[in-house]
């Protein structure tokens, strides 16, 4: 593949990180090393990844104010706001 | 031009992966008015899936079969969207599917990602549903920590992102499927400490009639046996993980050989430790639930998983309502484009399959049968299970919750289970638990037909997908309530 993705920010808990276009919400949170950012209800067990195409909902995390986006469906763009339960 | 009008077509089809796509282009290019709705925000579906096409116009199929398939099923595609015979719906969901009076199928759309949508509704004469499927789990200690995925889910993140989810692997379940998740994680860098195949592979003696029906399996398993020598990645067989160990991750996990049956043997645990991705893959499971939700017919396949019934021309026993891939029955890819291929020109135009077409998708179902016979799911995998092991993972039902339901309140189907447990009451509906808990249901049950009553049931939902209250305000009284 030739091209260069652009590089752009994202904000993780309203910290700036550099990424680039054309992953998704979930990859650009694991790059970071984070693995989980959301808590379970009953047992505020950590989760992230599990299925990774949308089905089990394990991955839900706020974007740009909406809560419940599946980070693993979600492609990542410019000045994009992603905010769950994570150390940043 | 009304909205209604705007948005009804000869031909609707659900799903954009190899079924989806095939019976796209023979529906379109037999002159019908086709749509096609899928999630995925490019044409691919799970086998084809690929980085954003905004970011990278021209994919190279790098870490892909049948890439020269895919690019020749898209150009028509692309041709038949530039000919005004198809329209085509990405990033968009079908949550659910009815009929009308007429026999027309009225499909229902919510946005999968965001909320922008071309259409709430499309109204369709034929339907063709190739919804594909998602990985099979089974529950077991440890499989909650975050660094525990999908097979397919490490699969996909590869292929979508072009980076890995982690540094150090381990791929275990069964079937072949777990040979191309270790070499996508080897070609992309990553360590695959192990691969623990649960088979024997001297399973596949009594089927090599049916393997050598489809002599490219044998190529690709070639392929495969060189990049695993290349990258000295242990295939284990007769060998699972007993238990996933982390405080807030995966850490490190234990294997142990097993009988025949799945039994662990003592004396053969082994720990692996520095391990940050545990990728899981027990086969498939067919989603069915659309078409189940028609009134389709199913049945148990080899298997385990609950598919449905079709005939020759991939006609289900719902008039109009066509089925391709996966949700006949898990046997990859190249039958789910034959099968989609059929079920296009049935759906246009009535066309049967040539006797070549014929004999080619029953020599895929009888190498995907061997397959199923030869990596079944271990009869004993629940010997794994502790009391606290969770088998529910968006409710949190413990495997003990769900023992002490059966064996004391009775509950010796999944329905009974999800009404007394919340089993399958979560976000995703029971797509993760379903099968598991369909199995620990009807544990012990000797007729074979409990066991197909309990998984119909856990396919039977009101909505495919999770909605927003706006989205379920649009339903009128008709609508079937919450089984
Ligand atoms: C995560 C994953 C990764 C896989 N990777 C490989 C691999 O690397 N190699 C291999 O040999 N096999 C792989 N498989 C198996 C392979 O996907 C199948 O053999 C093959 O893709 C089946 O084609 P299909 O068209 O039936 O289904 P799919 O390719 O699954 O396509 C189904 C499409 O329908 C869409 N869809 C489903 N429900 C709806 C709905 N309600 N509304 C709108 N759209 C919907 C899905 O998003 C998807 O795009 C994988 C399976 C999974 C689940
Ligand atoms: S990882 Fe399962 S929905 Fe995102």
């Amino acid at each position: 593949m030739s091209t260069t993705p652009q590089r752009i920010t994202v904000t993780l808990n309203s910290k700036p990180v550099g990424t680039e276009q054309g992953r998704s919400v979930g990859a650009v949170l694991m790059g970071e090393g984070i693995k989980a950012w959301r808590t379970t209800r009953n047992e505020g067990k950590p989760r992230g990844l599990f299925c990774g195409i949308g089905a089990c909902y394990d991955c839900l995390v706020t974007i740009d104010g909406q809560p419940n986006q599946r980070a693993c469906m979600v492609e990542v763009c410019d000045s994009m706001n992603i905010e769950g339960d994570f150390d940043a | 031009m009304s909205a209604h009008e705007e948005f009804a077509f000869d031909v609707a089809v659900i799903g954009a992966g190899p079924a989806g796509l095939s019976a796209a282009v023979a529906a379109a290019e037999r002159g019908a008015k086709v749509v096609v709705c899928d999630t995925g925000t490019q044409p691919g579906g799970q086998f084809w899936r690929h980085r954003p096409e905004s970011v990278f116009p021209e994919p190279d199929g790098h870490g892909h079969h049948g890439w020269k398939t895919y690019l020749d099923l898209r150009a028509r595609f692309d041709a038949a969207i530039s000919r005004g015979l198809l329209r085509y719906l990405p990033n968009t969901q079908v949550w659910m599917t009815e009929r009308e009076d007429a026999g027309r199928f009225v499909l229902r759309l919510t946005p999968a990602t965001g909320t922008a949508i071309e259409a709430a509704t499309v109204r369709a004469a034929k339907l063709v549903s190739c919804t594909g499927g998602y990985d099979r789990q089974l529950p077991l200690p440890g499989w909650e920590l975050p660094g525990v995925m999908a097979a397919g889910g490490i699969q996909a993140f590869i292929k979508a992102n072009g980076t890995l989810p982690g540094k150090r692997f381990v791929v275990a379940g069964t079937g072949p499927f777990l040979l191309p998740v270790a070499a996508n994680i080897a070609e992309a860098g990553g360590k695959v400490v192990a691969v623990c195949e649960s088979a024997s592979l001297a399973n596949w003696l009594p089927h090599l009639g049916a393997a050598s029906g489809v002599p490219g399996k044998a190529l690709e398993g070639a392929e495969y046996a060189g990049i695993f020598a290349k990258h000295r990645i242990r295939y284990r067989t007769r060998t699972v993980v007993t238990e996933v160990l982390g405080e807030s991750s995966a850490k490190s996990v234990r294997i142990a050989k097993v009988d025949a049956d799945g039994a662990v043997i003592a004396g053969t645990e082994q720990l692996l430790e520095d391990v940050d991705v545990v990728g899981f893959g027990w086969g498939f499971t067919p989603q069915v639930e659309l078409a189940v939700a028609l009134g389709a017919t199913t049945r148990i396949d080899a298997d385990g998983s609950l598919v449905c019934v079709v005939d020759g021309q991939q006609a289900s026993n719902v008039p109009g309502l066509y089925l391709a891939g996966e949700v006949t029955g898990v046997g990859g890819a190249v039958l789910a484009v034959a099968e989609g291929l059929v079920a296009g020109a049935a759906a246009a135009n009535g066309e049967a399959p040539s006797a070549g077409t014929a004999r080619q998708i029953q020599r895929h179902r009888r190498f995907a049968g061997a397959m199923h016979r030869a990596h079944p799911v271990p009869e004993k995998w629940d010997d794994l299970l502790a009391d606290d092991t969770l088998v529910c993972r968006c409710e949190e039902v413990s495997h003990g919750e769900v023992v002490h339901a059966r064996v004391e309140l009775g509950a010796t189907d999944a329905r009974t289970m999800k009404s007394f447990t919340r089993t399958g009451m979560g976000w995703c509906q029971g797509k993760v638990c379903g099968f598991a808990v369909s199995c620990l249901s009807t544990k012990g049950a000797d007729d074979a037909g409990t066991e197909q009553a309990s998984l119909a049931a856990f396919a039977k939902r009101p909505v495919a997908a999770p909605l927003t209250l706006g989205e379920i305000s649009t339903l009128d009284s008709r609508q079937p309530q919450d089984s």
